[in-house]
């Protein structure tokens, strides 16, 4: 198992090592980097938006119904609100998800091309298969990311703001006065931060299990399950690391 | 000409190819022929580069491929044209931007040229009002053709074709076998294609090598084929009804002749 993990890691190494190096065509690279973006980026704009929305309102009903104590000022709801979906609902959670959509898509994509030959066909070719194929989706979920975790943090306050507007349970001035009260601007830049760790390792792990599928539709599924689980796996690992690093 | 001298390849410490030999012509159709299971993709994979035999070399117009720097067989590749048995077309792309593909990676020509050049290729393979459509849209016999055109797109000197009748009925099997030996003859191309298929081993088989359990059993051609003592190779060939009954005629023409 511990042996295998380590000729796992290596061969992930020598992967990487094929996959970063300049593309054989820019021009190509980047018809297919804005492709990609749409695909892995733009089309993830609605699941995020939809999941933020309802998140940050269950997370602002929460605290509403368990921050009852007198000592406590009613603003701290919209505090609490805040703060949840800038550290970890934006950036940890969401990733999470879509390590689920994401990730899935690489590896049965990739998977699909390695088994129908594809990747056979570009590799004749003379092509860098690792490189065209997978560089342009590690760079454009990257490049993407930050936008979907900070639409995240806005949409989620916005479905607070939804519970504080059409319920009796806040008010929106102590709702919006929360919201705004101890900003700290470096929550964002960290979400942010482990937002793009993320999608690193979603885009690659995922391609890496796509890439070296061997047989058939069978473990093309099998490699998009281990794919998601493995990234959803290194994203918490990763998620304690970061914190310690950039909280402290 | 291609040249495989000697190769052997072992799969997790099992031998499957046995110290094989063989040479391909150039302006020739030169079929790798053997039940499946035989090591004959094993043994033409050898020979595009995609598995790495651990005996023996392969010379392409007497280039030792092994001895190649990553530059040179990167030059190679773009001399080699391949037919996957799948088609292996690119699902997110047309037709023409199949076609399209190596010409855009690869040629110093301009769109317009190269548009020109993939629009001829497409013709010259008998398709037509398809640029538009993906692979999904068109039928087996379609997409195989697609693939010969996207083979061709760059001039290759050596065409592969991996089992191309695969999937097919037989008319259109015959179709795709005459399009490969015209193209063969007329580009003077070195064509090898691996197949199974009888009908393709008797229209096109000009060269025909007979792999049998990772073995090289006979050398001959369509003309040959027939007389041949090689117990595996009669075996494969006369396997269906269909061949026993021509072998049992063609006998009876060959006493006949000697008779006379």
């Amino acid at each position: 198992m511990f042996i295998n993990s380590i000729a796992s890691f290596g061969k992930y190494c020598i992967f990487i090592a094929q996959v970063f190096r300049a593309p054989d065509k820019w021009k190509e690279f980047f018809k297919r980097l804005v492709f990609e973006i749409n695909k892995l980026g733009v089309d993830s704009i609605p699941l995020v938006i939809i999941i933020s929305l309802f998140i940050g309102a269950v997370i602002t009903i929460q605290m509403t119904i368990n921050i009852v104590s007198p000592l406590i000022p009613s603003y701290s709801t919209g505090l609490a609100t805040r703060e949840i979906l800038l550290l970890e609902f934006s950036s940890t959670m969401m990733c999470l998800i879509l390590a689920g959509k994401v990730g899935s898509n690489i590896a049965s994509e990739i998977g699909t091309m390695r088994v129908t030959e594809q990747i056979d066909a570009l590799d004749i070719m003379g092509i860098n298969s690792a490189n065209f194929v997978v560089l342009p989706k590690i760079i454009g979920f990257v490049f993407f990311v930050p936008v979907l975790c900070i639409l995240s943090m806005f949409v989620g306050l916005v479905g607070g703001w939804i519970i504080a507007e059409f319920t009796t349970m806040i008010s929106v001035e102590d709702y919006v006065f929360g919201i705004q009260s101890f900003f700290n601007e470096w929550y964002v830049w960290y979400g942010i931060i482990k937002t793009v760790i993320f999608a690193y390792i979603i885009a690659s792990v995922s391609a890496f299990y796509g890439y070296f599928v061997k047989g058939g539709a069978l473990e093309v599924g099998q490699a998009s399950t281990k794919a998601v689980v493995s990234s959803s796996i290194l994203i918490l690992f990763f998620d304690v690391i970061l914190t310690k690093l950039l909280l402290q | 000409m291609i040249e495989a001298k000697n190769i052997s390849k072992w799969f997790d410490g099992q031998r499957v190819l046995y110290d094989i030999s063989a040479t391909f012509e150039t302006g020739k159709t030169n079929l790798i022929i053997g039940q499946s299971g035989s090591g004959k993709t094993v043994f033409m994979k050898c020979l595009i580069g995609l598995l790495t035999p651990e005996e023996g070399s392969i010379l392409y117009d007497g280039r030792r491929f092994r001895s190649m720097s990553a530059q040179e067989k990167r030059k190679l590749r773009m001399e080699i044209g391949v037919l996957f048995q799948g088609s292996a077309l690119f699902d997110n792309e047309t037709v023409l931007g199949n076609v399209m593909f190596p010409l855009k990676m690869f040629s110093p020509l301009s769109h317009e040229e190269q548009l020109d050049r993939a629009q001829f290729c497409i013709h010259r393979v008998g398709l037509s009002n398809a640029d538009n459509k993906f692979p999904s849209e068109i039928s087996g016999g379609m997409q195989k053709r697609v693939a010969i055109a996207r083979a061709i797109a760059l001039n290759p000197k050596y065409l592969f074709c991996d089992e191309p009748n695969s999937g097919l009925d037989p008319k259109t099997s015959i179709l795709i076998d005459e399009l490969l030996s015209d193209i063969t003859h007329e580009y003077q191309i070195t064509t090898i294609i691996n197949t199974h298929d009888m009908n393709s081993v008797l229209g096109i088989g000009e060269k025909i090598i007979f792999i049998n359990k990772g073995h090289c059993d006979w050398v001959g051609n369509d003309k040959n084929i027939f007389r041949s003592k090689s117990q595996s190779l009669n075996d494969f060939v006369f396997a269906s009804q269909l061949f026993r009954e021509v072998k049992n005629f063609l006998e009876r023409e060959y006493e006949a002749e000697e008779d006379m």
